[in-house]
């Protein structure tokens, strides 16, 4: 009896809390779209998100990018089509890689501290006394690091995706000898750019969107003790690395993505 | 909140770095057709396609002009394939279209041979001299009917 006592006690939990995302997703929505505009808070955030990511984002796009292509390489020659290396990393880098370890990365790097630092303004009543003096900590706190977090998700994938294109080039053509000119070519021809360019920006923008709204939420609702605060940013961790794996299965699914 | 010359910098060169990279992906790797006229179509049937697919090359002596817009099936069964070539093109209007294969068993592409007819195809023309692709397939087979029916005899 307990135990579906238990049961139905998380089956609510787990209900109230995504009603409670959707609802506070509904207030960011309507505090980016009403004044007044707080462009320089953007920026700042854009910064802390987007710019202090970008070595982390180059070095793993480089990296997998090289793996990719090493890879490919000993797959693809035992079938005497290592002319389409460029094809096989650039089609799995733009389709799926790239949007996906990006969001992954950038979860871990600035998703984490999204809610950590939310987290600790609650705990340390600094949106209480916010709330004090009438302004709405939504307006203020979360929504630019939301609408951030958005913006940089497709500018972050797509020069993922461009330094792991340059990996797969460096070792393709230079360590294992395959044709720069059939690298770019097979490249070329195989990358459309409405089913596939549009398509990885889309569910970069998809997932910027999920983990932007699940880091500020996650730090917004923490415990306000420390604890609370340290089990919030894993919680955005988890959640936001499951819902983007999930997500993904359903854009590409649904939209052929 | 103070402006901050650096940062703000700093989040500029990012912005403008990552919209380079969306920019490299769409008008490099993507190809992006910036619209206008640019392309012409040209229409030619086909007995057999042999697995042509849209977005297969279209050449002339091995350069490429253009490529496979899109495959339809028509009324009387045969293959219905629109080409875009560059429309600069100056194409009489008996020149050839022959599907072929890069290499024994390579993508197959659309190639035309250029005639000699003082008259040109215009925008949306058909292309009425073809050649089907050859299918390896059927040409084994007949080989082997021939040479059992060469042994019959």
């Amino acid at each position: 009896m307990n135990a579906i006592r238990d049961l139905g006690w998380a089956a609510v939990r787990f209900v109230a809390d995504l009603g409670g995302l959707a609802r506070f997703g509904a207030q960011i929505g309507r505090a980016a779209l009403s004044p007044p505009v707080r462009a320089r808070l953007f920026v700042d955030e854009l910064f802390k998100l987007g710019v202090l990511s970008l070595v982390i984002i180059c070095v793993c796009g480089l990296a997998v990018g090289m793996v990719l292509s090493l890879q490919g390489y000993t797959t693809l020659v035992r079938f005497g089509a290592e002319q389409s290396l460029g094809a096989v990393v650039g089609l799995s880098l733009i389709r799926e890689l790239g949007p996906v370890l990006t969001a992954l990365l950038a979860t871990g790097r600035a998703g984490s501290a999204t809610t950590a630092e939310i987290g600790t303004m609650v705990a340390t009543e600094q949106l209480d006394a916010l709330r004090m003096m009438s302004v709405d900590p939504i307006d203020l706190v979360a929504t630019p690091r939301a609408l951030a977090m958005t913006a940089a998700m497709p500018l972050l994938s797509a020069l993922f995706i461009v330094c792991g294109l340059f990996g797969g080039y460096l070792v393709g053509v230079g360590l294992m000898g395959v044709d720069p000119g059939s690298y770019m070519s097979s490249l070329r021809s195989a990358v459309d750019f409405r089913d596939d360019v549009l398509g990885s920006l889309l569910k970069a923008l998809i997932f910027g969107v999920l983990v932007g709204l699940i880091a500020t939420y996650r730090g917004h609702t923490a415990v306000p003790t420390s604890a609370g605060v340290g089990a919030a940013t894993t919680s955005t961790v988890v959640v936001a690395s499951v819902s983007v794996l999930i997500f993904d299965y359903f854009i590409t699914a649904l939209w052929g993505v | 909140m103070s402006r901050a010359p650096v940062r703000d910098l700093l989040v500029g060169l990012f912005v403008l770095a990552g919209l380079g990279a969306v920019a490299y992906l769409s008008l490099s790797v993507g190809r992006v057709s910036y619209g206008g006229p640019r392309h012409m179509a040209l229409y030619a049937d086909f007995d057999e396609t042999g697995g042509l697919k849209p977005r297969a090359q279209v050449v002339i002596a091995g350069v490429k002009v253009g490529q496979v817009a899109s495959i339809t099936l028509d009324q009387s069964y045969r293959a219905h394939v629109r080409v875009d070539v560059d429309a600069a093109l100056k194409l009489p209007i008996d020149t050839t279209a022959s599907i072929m294969t890069a290499g024994l068993l390579g993508d197959r592409y659309v190639s035309l041979q250029v005639g000699g007819n003082d008259k040109l195809l215009q925008p949306g023309d058909q292309i009425t001299m073809t050649e089907s692709a050859v299918v390896l397939e059927r040409v084994i087979g007949k080989l082997i009917y021939g040479a059992d029916r060469g042994k019959s005899q």
